[in-house]
């Protein structure tokens, strides 16, 4: 039951074979086996979102899966995401506005909000709060995640282009 | 004593400026650096089996066949434990006749709650440790479970622990006289029985341990998820007799903490412990169900309170009974008496009646211990005043508001003390209450209110003034001997670059610590904010200090980082001047370069001052000091605490069908002092008036009459989400504090301390129509319901 077995999958645009125990979760897999530390474990029963991944393009829960169902599929994780600069604006949104404090809930908040601006681009703030509803933020208090969101929505739909983000000076 | 600190429009004035936190853009790329991220070389895990009961005594432990099981290389005992690490009790010296029982890191013999660990088990991996932990068998003789508040205080009740002679673990009592001639001749009086459900902190990242013992130089390292580095460093010390110096311990990125993780747990003393029996690196991370039954909860009081009016509107006086329960012993050093007495203590702090009585009991259950968590007694003494306030507008007549306007301490009226003791330094209530008047547009509001009941739509308006404590000074637990700093201490040096480095005692959980000590550095220095290093968290490169907890880290720790780097201001001037053969007093630095006062003409980098002062020594003139690294300490001198003040203002829509109440809106006007950064100050607030309103609708640990915990997953206990809350609206007076320099005072639990009081009188205000109230927290819709009735 618990011997490892070989996998084969796309973790952030890089293919790679890892042995993985049948009980291991995604988010285990891509934390310990890989070293990718940015997705988080807050609950490890699907309520919390900090370990939300793209998987295919879509948003889950990393804990929620075992890693061998990942096999052959495609992983995005936010060190994925933000070395690509898929989402340069919204860090800069989210830096600009302090929609983040201990920062634990933020790599899960940000997935949801790329899935969210990618199927609607001017959501209202009650779409945004709606969708932020599976990320459970302790900080913030939600206000300036919607807000930096909001902004992002309205800087992407004035076709500004999401410069690069990390590089610059804090 | 504190003259505005600078104009916003001089070059790196940062006092008082929104800026963005340096030290969130690797948070933002997934880069943090939490203890449950950490690996070391050979670390292993560790497991804990945890008591299946509320209350028993531990007959026997056969851990043989875990013993054997994969990966395992340690099954540890509470016996195993009590041979290297000495026990603790959770009194403090100032709290006359305090009782509670001895702690080791794991019991020897009895079991206190359900959910305690019992056996550890250390292996490869952790599931490997949770395998062996299911194959030991403990046998356990039940005992009878103390759950009840009331029966825990009868005569001859059982005990919640046998190490102590009743389930009373401290009991107060305050009264200025004369409170029931008071009362009979009061024109109103109103009285209310307040319930409040145990809650807890939820930090996202659960806590995280990982203790390291190199027997090869008698020395521990401990990276610990936790606000209080130093407190941990002197504990590890004097309960495993390892000299301080040899002890570390690190806290580098936190997961969130809001006073959670400042306690001493027992899983974590018990992991040093087991670090030093394995020669190995040893990690445990509390998982969502371990950290429900295992973190401190909070609150869980019952109030009864009364208040007496006269016949113009003024209150007479308040006799208040709290009694709270906190488990079968009080936490470990900071104790879990402390919310209690904050509550007899803060009750209708901000009015003016000179009249006060209020009995404290605080009382053993066989539950999870309670104590400091966010806004410490706030929440209840607010709510319980709040609510009195406006039952006794309601039975004479008057306005919520204007009761308020009539009775708040006026602002011309300070200093002046509470009839609890308390002395205030300057608040502004009255001008709060009008700026949050203004804000809400509360005549607007009250209009529409009224029309929408026409129309069978209810509407609540709930105000709440509020103080809070900042600050505190030794007051607080020094002279309850506990060896917790009140004093932080900052080192602060010129690199050879010229840059500036600060290394300060105050800790950083998100809120935003660093960035301002940044700023108030660069700010008193005349450099950018963009060439000082804050460096905070390590016990071994940071000064011993206080660090983060009861809004001090703005007001001492930024004190601290003032008055150090004027000392390095003059240094360098000191230096510059003799270098260019001026006088210190004739010059300024300003952008990182020394200039004429008079004039701006610059006259020498600070890169250059440090060149020449690192590498270039031989050229000083030889009585020239080259001083760039300043070690300075602060500790608060004058008023004992530096209390804030505010206000805040909860609009809902009640939905009497359903029971169901939709948060419209919510309104702070808050005062503390001097702001650092508006950005920063606003979110504190922001996030603190979410877990108050999760408080008073969400969130409570509930247990059945044998002491399990039935709802300890993040599926069944409920933290607000994006779609229920409110935005809020935040306005500032600033009243600073002329204790000091800098004039701040602290933000962090201003939003906590009020937003629940808010929501329970906007909730009641709704349900009047109905002639229905209710006054327990949080108001579900199950008994919301039973409140109008209808079920």
């Amino acid at each position: 039951m618990t011997a490892p077995v070989a996998i084969t999958l796309s973790v952030n645009g890089e293919t790679l074979t890892r042995a993985a125990e049948p009980r291991e979760t995604l988010a285990d897999f891509l934390r310990r086996d890989l070293g990718l530390t940015g997705t988080h474990t807050g609950c490890e029963m699907g309520v919390c979102g900090a370990c939300l991944v793209m998987l295919d393009g879509a948003p889950v829960h990393g804990c929620l899966i075992f890693a061998v169902q990942a096999a052959g599929a495609s992983v995005q994780t936010v060190e994925g995401l933000s070395e690509s600069a898929m989402i340069a604006d919204l860090q800069r949104a989210f830096h600009e506005r302090n929609a983040l404090q201990c920062g634990f809930c933020t790599p899960g908040v940000l997935v949801t909000a790329q899935w969210l601006l990618a199927r609607k681009a001017a959501p209202s703030r009650e779409e945004i709060r709606d969708a932020l509803s599976g990320n459970y933020c302790r900080c913030t208090g939600y206000e300036a995640i919607v807000d930096a969101i909001e902004t992002v929505a309205r800087r992407r739909s004035a076709g500004e282009a999401a410069s690069r983000f990390l590089e610059e000076p804090a | 004593m504190n003259a505005p600190l600078g104009a916003l429009d001089r070059p790196n004035s940062y006092i008082g400026r929104s800026v963005s936190r340096p030290n969130a853009k690797r948070l933002l790329a997934g880069k943090g650096r939490y203890v449950t991220d950490l690996v070391l070389p050979r670390m292993l895990h560790a497991a804990f089996l945890r008591s299946p009961y509320a209350h028993a005594r531990i007959v026997s432990i056969d851990a043989g066949e875990a013993r054997a099981m994969p990966g395992v290389r340690l099954v540890a005992t509470g016996a195993d434990l009590a041979k290297l690490c000495t026990p603790w009790v959770g009194t403090l010296d100032h709290f006359k006749g305090m009782k509670s029982a001895q702690q080791l890191p794991l019991p020897v013999e009895e079991v206190l709650w359900s959910g305690q660990a019992v056996v550890a088990i250390v292996a490869e991996t952790r599931a490997q440790a949770e395998d062996a932990a299911e194959a030991i068998v403990v046998e356990f003789e039940e005992l009878p479970a103390v759950v009840d508040i009331d029966a825990a205080r009868e005569a001859g009740a059982d005990r919640a622990a046998s190490g102590i002679a009743d389930n009373l673990c401290f009991a107060s009592r305050l009264d200025t006289g004369g409170i029931d001639e008071i009362f009979a001749g009061a024109a109103h009086v109103v009285e209310e029985e307040f319930h409040f459900g145990r809650h807890t902190a939820v930090t996202l990242e659960p806590r995280a341990i990982l203790a390291d013992w190199d027997a090869s130089e008698g020395k521990l390292t401990v990276h610990h998820a936790t606000q209080t580095p130093y407190q941990f460093q002197d504990l590890y010390s004097r309960h495993y007799g390892i000299p301080e110096a040899n002890v570390r311990v690190v806290a580098p990125d936190i997961g969130g903490s809001f006073g959670m993780k400042l306690h001493v747990y027992h899983e974590d003393m018990a992991v040093v412990g087991l670090s030093m029996l394995c020669g190995r690196p040893v990690k445990f991370v509390a998982d969502r169900l371990e950290a429900f039954v295992s973190d401190i909860h909070a609150r869980d009081h019952r109030v009864r309170a009364r208040m007496a009016m006269d016949t113009e509107g003024m209150i007479l006086a308040m006799d208040v009974d709290d009694v709270t329960a906190i488990g079968a012993f009080s936490t470990y050093p900071r104790t879990s008496a402390v919310e209690g007495n904050q509550v007899i203590r803060l009750m209708g702090a901000p009015y003016s009646f000179r009249n006060y009585r209020a009995e404290l009991s605080v009382v053993f259950q066989n539950k999870v211990q309670t104590s400091q968590y966010r806004a410490v007694g706030h929440p209840i003494a607010c709510a319980v005043a709040e609510r009195l306030v406006d039952m006794a507008a309601a039975r004479a007549g008057l306005d919520p508001v204007s009761l308020r306007e009539k009775n708040l301490i006026a602002d011309d009226a300070y200093p002046c003390e509470s009839p609890t003791g308390y002395k205030f330094e300057a608040l502004s209530h009255r001008k709060s209450l009008a700026r949050l008047k203004a804000l809400m547009g509360y005549d607007a509001l009250r209009a529409e209110q009224a029309a929408l009941r026409e129309r069978g739509i209810h509407r609540g308006i709930g105000i709440a003034s509020f103080v809070e404590i900042s600050n505190p000074s030794p007051a607080f637990y020094g002279i309850g001997g506990a060896r917790i700093s009140a004093q932080d201490g900052a080192v602060l040096a010129v690199t050879p670059s010229g840059d500036v480095r600060c290394q300060i005692s105050v800790t950083e959980q998100g809120q935003g610590t660093e960035t301002i000590i940044g700023q108030i550095v660069a700010d008193q220095l005349g450099i950018a904010r963009e060439r000082v290093r804050v460096i905070t968290g390590d016990t071994e490169n940071t000064p011993h200090g206080g660090a983060t907890w009861a809004c001090r880290g703005a007001g001492i720790g930024g004190e601290t980082a003032l008055q150090a780097a004027r000392k390095l201001r003059e240094n360098v001037l000191g230096l510059a001047a003799a270098i260019l053969q001026a006088r210190p007093g004739d010059l300024d630095m300003r952008d990182g370069v020394v200039v004429d006062v008079l004039n701006g003409a610059e006259r020498v980098s600070l890169a250059e001052i440090a060149r020449i002062a690192y590498f270039r020594s031989d050229t000083l003139p030889k009585d020239a000091s080259a001083q760039l690294t300043v070690a300075h300490h602060y500790a608060p001198q004058g008023y004992p605490f530096a209390f804030t003040n505010g206000v805040q203002g909860c609009h809902v829509e009640l939905d009497a069908e359903t029971g169901f109440v939709k948060i419209l809106k919510h309104w702070v006007v808050e005062d503390c002092g001097r702001i650092i950064n508006p950005l920063l100050v606003d979110e504190q607030v922001r996030g603190g008036v979410v877990q108050g309103l999760g408080a008073a609708f969400f969130e409570e640990c509930r247990y059945d009459e044998n002491g399990q915990l039935t709802n300890g997953s993040l599926a069944d206990y409920l933290v607000p989400m994006a779609c229920e809350m409110p935005d809020i609206v935040i306005a500032h007076i600033e009243t600073p504090t002329a204790d000091t320099a800098l004039g701040a005072k602290g933000c962090g639990e201003a939003g906590t301390a009020a937003a629940s009081a808010a929501a329970l009188n906007a909730v009641n205000d709704a349900m009047s129509p109905f002639g229905a109230s209710i006054a327990q927290i949080p108001m579900t819709p199950t008994r919301l319901l039973k409140a109008l009735g209808t079920i």
